[in-house]
């Protein structure tokens, strides 16, 4: 009945099933597990977007200072400059969830094997 | 409205098949106020009743609030931590007090997006306007709030923390570039992906229409891509609520 080698056995069962359990509780990182399209898309918006104001800048200064086309040489290429500005920045902040993501599981595990 | 315009305009009138026709916006009551045009359009119809639908959630599932909730007041605390958390864990102590507005934000476009699922209805968020006017809206809110709590030095959210003194002059320009393209990016994500999914569901089903037989085919991709329409739908709520929250962050901590 006790023995150890047996008990050793259950408690290293008992230890990978309450560690399955931890995993199925945890709650989900929504975004750090947003899928691979999804921040493709996000970042392609980001570069467009920045473009767009910078071209949209730059036409209507043009037009306003009858300048044409020097400002809107001058704010596209600013404008992809504040794109990758904002590409920079969105990965970042992935990044930062996705580390927060994986110390909170770690933290989870090590607090389970105590 | 459709048969009319489209007897004009083809030789088949009943067999067009038109997926961009579900983002039309009609008239339902025509109201003219001082010679600008204030109608009453399906788009306004869905609005008000994605507002109704939000507040009569709340208000059903919080009718008879108990210690153990029933299924829909676990609806409504539910909504209600998922935005509660994600300001706790995006603005900090400093964001609880725009919860309602925020709260109010979420749940306009949650239920836009999921009742534009309803088949037959309209979703008023692919329509561009609508979602550049709210994320405009956040962005003035933002900028104000910023401005109001930080005086003059919230100029120094547009030069990075550490960065040589000389560099300012691209610097500058290039984050004020970047915090204009702000609101845009936030509308056109929402559109985009509401405006595609939905084109996407339309094109398949003319598909399934146009192959007699063998339409059995994008008809069993429908059914996968509905299921993903869905998870489209409060994903992209979400994903504003929290981009949103990110701003606000910023707005307030300054980096």
């Amino acid at each position: 009945m006790t023995d150890p080698k047996k008990t050793k056995d259950f408690d290293r069962r008992l230890a990978a099933a309450r560690g399955r359990q931890v995993e199925q509780n945890r709650p989900k990182q929504s975004v750090a597990s947003m899928s691979g399209a999804a921040v493709g898309l996000r970042i392609v918006i980001e570069i467009m977007a920045a473009i767009a104001v910078g071209v949209g800048i730059g036409l209507a200064l043009d037009a306003w200072l009858g300048t044409k086309p020097w400002l809107l040489i001058f704010f596209c290429i600013l404008g992809f400059g504040a794109a990758m500005a904002n590409v920079m920045r969105t990965a970042r902040e992935l990044d930062r969830k996705r580390l927060a993501a994986k110390q909170a599981a770690e933290q989870n595990g090590s607090n389970e094997t105590r | 409205m459709a048969s009319t315009q489209h007897a004009e305009a083809g030789a088949h009138p009943e067999k067009v098949i038109d997926p961009l026709h579900q983002f039309e916006i009609y008239s339902i009551l025509d109201i003219n106020i001082a010679g600008y045009d204030v109608s009453f359009t399906n788009s306004s119809l869905w609005m008000v009743i994605a507002a109704a639908v939000a507040v009569g959630i709340m208000k059903l599932g919080l009718r008879n609030a108990e210690l153990v909730p029933s299924r829909m007041q676990n609806v409504a605390e539910m909504l209600y931590g998922i935005v509660a958390n994600m300001i706790r864990d995006n603005v900090g102590d400093a964001g609880k007090k725009y919860f309602p507005i925020i709260f109010t934000l979420f749940l306009f476009v949650l239920f836009g997006n999921v009742l534009g699922m309803l088949p037959g209805s309209f979703t008023f968020t692919s329509h561009l306007i609508v979602t550049f006017t709210m994320a405009s809206v956040i962005f003035i809110a933002v900028t104000v709030i910023g401005v109001a709590r930080h005086g003059t030095h919230f100029l120094r959210l547009f030069f990075p923390e550490g960065a040589p003194l000389w560099t300012a002059a691209i610097l500058v320009p290039i984050e004020l570039v970047s915090y204009l393209s702000r609101p845009i990016s936030l509308s056109v994500r929402l559109f985009a992906n509401m405006m595609v999914g939905h084109t996407l569901l339309k094109v398949l089903g003319g598909f399934a229409i146009l192959m007699g037989a063998a339409g059995i085919l994008p008809i069993a991709l429908l059914v996968g891509i509905t299921a993903l329409e869905f998870l489209v739908a409060a994903l992209q709520a979400y994903v504003f609520t929290i981009l949103t929250c990110i701003y606000l962050h910023d707005a307030i901590h300054l980096h």
